[in-house]
């Protein structure tokens, strides 16, 4: 293999979708919310890259793999900023915003240790109440999930 | 309301509220009408209560409903590791409508996704308790002729008072005006004042209980617990400041009536027992015949 061939395998993917604009160091969050720890296909990432707009950003490259907008969405919590690049025939097919959805279910742990899904196998649900400050009200024991009390499972 | 689950008090309308009350009234004129001839009512008490267990069995014996059921996790499969969903699917096979008081938070929203018969929640930790909150609405509109236009006082442990969240929520479809009497530690959290901004209400915050006396229709008494202070020393501080006694009553308004949850410790002294103001006890006597109107409609049979 040449120079050029390692080059374009890191770079560019055929088909599949490229997550840039991700917050720096939440890459590795990004990855296990949408669950490519296990997908098959080929996952590239970086962190720490040059970013014209935020300085430093992560990247993902996941090869022959589409994200729906619940999935994309998922993802709002850490990656506000991110955008998904759909790739087909090495061409940019849409490009797709994350927007933080009305609800979240079962990523997100309650921040409250009293609630019955911390205590028992309930699946977590929250309502986003407020999409500026990201503030989840449980839909069970009907505290709110600040920013900075946010645990993904 | 046939079939329906009562969890959190905004689970109802504004229409449900006032058709519970009515119902209510139709039942203290009358306790035994033996409706519910036909019902097994299990009444899971996962965690201790001594009022609202007895007023809901009172209730469905009053309806000529049977009761099966629990007062104590400790002698059920819950002590064997049995979950919740388990314990509640099981029981909703047996039974006509679970009544269910559960430690944890949340625990009667999970109940009744998982019950296939209609699920009340008689408390779930500190979360919700909205029969109290009904039969405190009940009380309210028995003393006042109305639910508009109140100034309701609350006054003591606004933080942790699930009974207190519960009724400022409902109350906010009233256009009440809340008057919030706490220590700087226990105040009503801003999830609970959220309810009161979204609908243009207004609230005062005091740390003075003599500073609402003259304005309260309503003086809503809680009890403050030792436990929700981490530094001792603060809570004797705060512990005698928040008690009602019957010379402070001087000066009130006329219609003005005291209501607590109870149990009641030192915070009402016992003079004010036998004042026109004192309405805690007709109010946990109001609790029959609200729970009374809660399984008739939940049942449809009213």
């Amino acid at each position: 293999m040449n120079k050029d061939q390692r080059h374009l395998n890191v770079t560019a993917i055929e088909n599949g979708t490229v997550i840039d604009h991700i917050p720096a160091n939440n890459v590795f969050k990004v990855l296990h919310i949408l669950n490519l720890e296990n997908n098959k296909n080929q996952v590239l990432f970086g962190d720490n890259l040059d970013s014209h707009k935020y300085g430093k950003k992560g990247l993902i490259k996941v090869s022959n793999t589409y994200f729906a907008a619940n999935e994309i969405n998922k993802i709002a919590l850490v990656a506000p900023t991110a955008t998904f690049i759909e790739i087909k025939n090495f061409e940019v097919v849409t490009k797709k915003q994350v927007e933080v959805p009305d609800q979240i279910r079962t990523i997100v742990k309650c921040f409250n240790p009293n609630c019955i899904t911390n205590v028992e196998n309930v699946p977590s649900l929250f309502t986003v109440v407020d999409k500026e400050q990201i503030k989840l009200l449980c839909h069970y024991c009907e505290k709110i999930t600040g920013k900075n009390s946010i645990v993904f499972v | 309301m046939k079939g329906k689950n009562l969890v959190s008090i905004t689970d109802f309308s504004k229409d449900e509220y006032l058709r519970i009350v009515n119902i209510a009234a139709d039942f203290e004129k009358n306790p035994n009408q033996k409706l519910l001839n036909d019902h097994v009512v299990a009444s899971l008490f996962f965690e201790p209560s001594t009022r609202t267990r007895l007023s809901f069995e009172t209730a469905a014996n009053r309806l000529g409903a049977r009761v099966v059921g629990f007062s104590d996790s400790g002698s059920t499969s819950v002590k064997k590791g049995e979950s919740l969903k388990d314990t509640i699917i099981m029981v909703s096979g047996y039974a006509d409508i679970i009544v269910m008081r559960h430690p944890r938070e949340g625990a009667a929203r999970w109940a009744s996704e998982v019950s296939s018969v209609p699920v009340i929640n008689a408390g779930d930790g500190a979360n919700q308790h909205p029969t109290q909150c009904l039969l405190d609405m009940y009380s309210i509109m028995q003393t006042q002729g109305t639910l508009d236009n109140l100034h309701i006082a609350f006054i003591g442990d606004l933080k942790y008072g699930r009974t207190v969240h519960s009724l400022v929520q409902a109350m906010c479809n009233f256009n009440a005006t809340f008057h919030l009497v706490s220590p700087e530690q226990l105040k009503l959290p801003s999830s609970n004042k959220m309810h009161i901004k979204n609908n243009n209400l207004k609230y005062h915050q005091y740390t003075e209980l003599a500073d609402i006396m003259p304005i309260a229709d309503i003086v809503y008494m809680t009890r403050i617990q030792q436990e929700r202070f981490s530094d001792p020393l603060e809570y004797e501080k705060v512990k005698n400041s928040y008690v009602l006694t019957k010379s402070m009553l001087e000066g009130c308004k006329p219609n003005m009536k005291i209501l607590h949850p109870l149990p009641r410790i030192n915070e009402i002294s016992e003079d004010v027992d036998e004042t026109p103001q004192a309405f805690y006890f007709k109010q946990a006597e109001n609790g029959v015949y609200v729970r009374q109107a809660l399984l008739a409609a939940i049942a449809g049979v009213k």
